[in-house]
């Protein structure tokens, strides 16, 4: 093979990959923090006393787990507008879409989690007086969470990995930087290459951050 | 003075009747042993009395006020109604069911700071006061995997007795410990019996409900098919199915 690599042009416009990368990095935080925090919030909404609180956190997960995020993506950013008398930017509709999907996944994880408690944590903590929203907080998710850190984990790097697909609507991360950095040079071979480089750079050490904490969190219970 | 007072409690599985109209009545000091064959209802009874099972029917009196009002379909009891019946009766079980992610002395003061609201600081005084009464001040900060299931049931039985219960229920507290730790733990009943602590204990350790109970109570075909002092039951038993399930019991000593 006699290839020509072009790795200089990349290098010289560092700057424009590391204002994608905050771009990656901020989309990430946000989505994690929605996604895993209304996953919680529609796990429990699932074990509700309200019958219709729980067909509807039922049918939010079966809509956004069953639908593809780029065209929620796509449908909160094109769509949505024409529907109701909102602006949506690209940060946003990417927002939207990751996170409810996120939350429809992370809901599922949650509520396995719960399940998988003995009933025996609930019936001593209810002997004890307290109420059952006591019960979840102080007995249940606490146990809960310790045993989903791994699945939840796995959510959290599918979050970072698919901020890729906001570069649909071309909101600034590292995918849409890269675009931009081949279409001027032509060198999509070195582009790409340094792109999964740097993805698997910021997220490895995260990925590594938890194994951390899971080894924590298995100590109490050991 | 009454203590606790069952009246015409029912509860049934799905069309099968566990007990139908049972009656008790629970005074103040009364050490009260359950006996009953596998599947009689002994833990139904118990559990039907702290509501972790709402009865089909019946009434629930505790310390003389009735629990929950009398609704269309048997008992109507609130959030409210379940706090206040279960702060009057504590209950061990017989799989201890400690919570794994607390400490030991973190067990037995979670009901104070988050149910009785008091301080962290004085809630685990009063932790290390109840681990103490139970012989276990120096685990307080082990985690329950730590310890043999002997320690682990009496720590449940100082998280119950830190509620300060006017009765206390024991759901067979022997029954999963190995033959050796059996004795740390009846001990402590033991003790508790002693003190005049109010309690229903389901046991099939037949010789130690001889020795701490004062009435026995035998389950069977569906209620309390025989009851009486800890004599008449236990020595002199009237009834066939009474008599044949003490027979079964080898390990009967008095
Ligand atoms: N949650 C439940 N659902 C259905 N059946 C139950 C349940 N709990 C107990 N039972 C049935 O009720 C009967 C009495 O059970 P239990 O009170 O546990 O007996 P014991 O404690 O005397 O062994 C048994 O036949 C048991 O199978
Ligand atoms: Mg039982």
């Amino acid at each position: 093979m006699n290839y020509n690599w072009s790795f200089a042009p990349i290098f010289e416009n560092w700057q424009v990959l590391a204002i994608g990368a905050v771009g990656t990095l901020r989309l990430f935080v946000i989505c994690l923090v929605i996604g895993m925090g209304l996953g919680l919030v529609v796990a429990l909404g699932r074990r509700a006393e309200a019958r219709p609180l729980r067909w509807l956190s039922r049918a939010f997960v079966e809509v956004f787990r069953n639908t593809p995020v780029l065209v929620q993506i796509l449908w909160f950013y094109y769509a949505l507008p024409i529907l109701a008398p909102v602006e949506i930017g690209p940060f946003t509709a990417a927002i939207l879409g990751i996170s409810l999907n996120s939350a429809a996944y992370s809901a599922e994880i949650f509520r396995g989690g719960i399940q998988s408690i003995e009933p025996g944590q609930w019936e001593a903590a209810r002997a004890i007086a307290m109420t059952p929203a006591q019960v979840m907080r102080r007995v249940i998710l606490p146990q809960a969470v310790r045993r989903i850190v791994p699945a939840l984990t796995n959510r959290g790097v599918e979050i970072f990995k698919m901020s890729t697909l906001a570069s649909v609507v071309a909101y600034v991360e590292l995918l849409n930087q890269g675009k931009l950095i081949a279409s001027i040079y032509f060198n999509p071979l070195e582009v790409y290459t340094i792109i999964a480089a740097l993805f698997f750079l910021l997220l490895y050490p995260i990925v590594r951050l938890t194994y951390a904490l899971e080894r924590r969190l298995a100590r109490s219970d050991a | 003075m009454s203590v606790l007072k069952l009246v015409g409690i029912s509860k049934s599985f799905g069309g099968t009747r566990v007990f139908e109209n049972v009656d008790l009545d629970v005074e103040k000091g009364d050490r009260i042993a359950i006996l009953g064959a596998s599947g009689s209802g002994k833990s139904t009874l118990l559990r039907c009395i702290n509501l972790l099972e709402t009865p089909d029917a019946g009434s629930i009196e505790i310390g003389g006020t009735k629990v929950g009002s009398a609704g269309r379909s048997g008992l109507r009891i609130s959030e409210r109604d379940l706090q206040a019946l279960r702060l009057r009766a504590g209950m061990v079980f017989q799989q201890f069911n400690l919570f794994p992610h607390m400490t030991v002395a973190g067990n037995v003061a979670e009901g104070l700071s988050t149910v009785r609201r008091m301080s962290r600081p004085d809630a685990r005084t009063r932790a290390i006061m109840e681990l103490a009464r139970v012989g276990l001040a120096d685990k307080a900060d082990a985690y329950p995997a730590r310890l043999s299931g002997g320690q682990k049931q009496r720590v449940a039985i100082a998280r119950a007795l830190a509620m300060d219960p006017e009765i206390l229920l024991f759901d067979e507290p022997t029954s999963a410990l190995d033959p050796a730790l059996v004795g740390e733990v009846l001990g402590v009943i033991e003790q508790l019996a002693e003190e005049g602590r109010t309690m229903l204990l389901v046991t099939h350790e037949i010789g130690f409900a001889y020795h701490v109970a004062n009435r026995i109570l035998f389950l069977a075909e569906g209620g309390i098919y025989e009851s009486g002092t800890p004599d008449e039951v236990l020595k002199h038993p009237r009834r066939p199915l009474t008599q044949h399930f003490l027979k079964e019991h080898k390990r009967f000593q008095f």
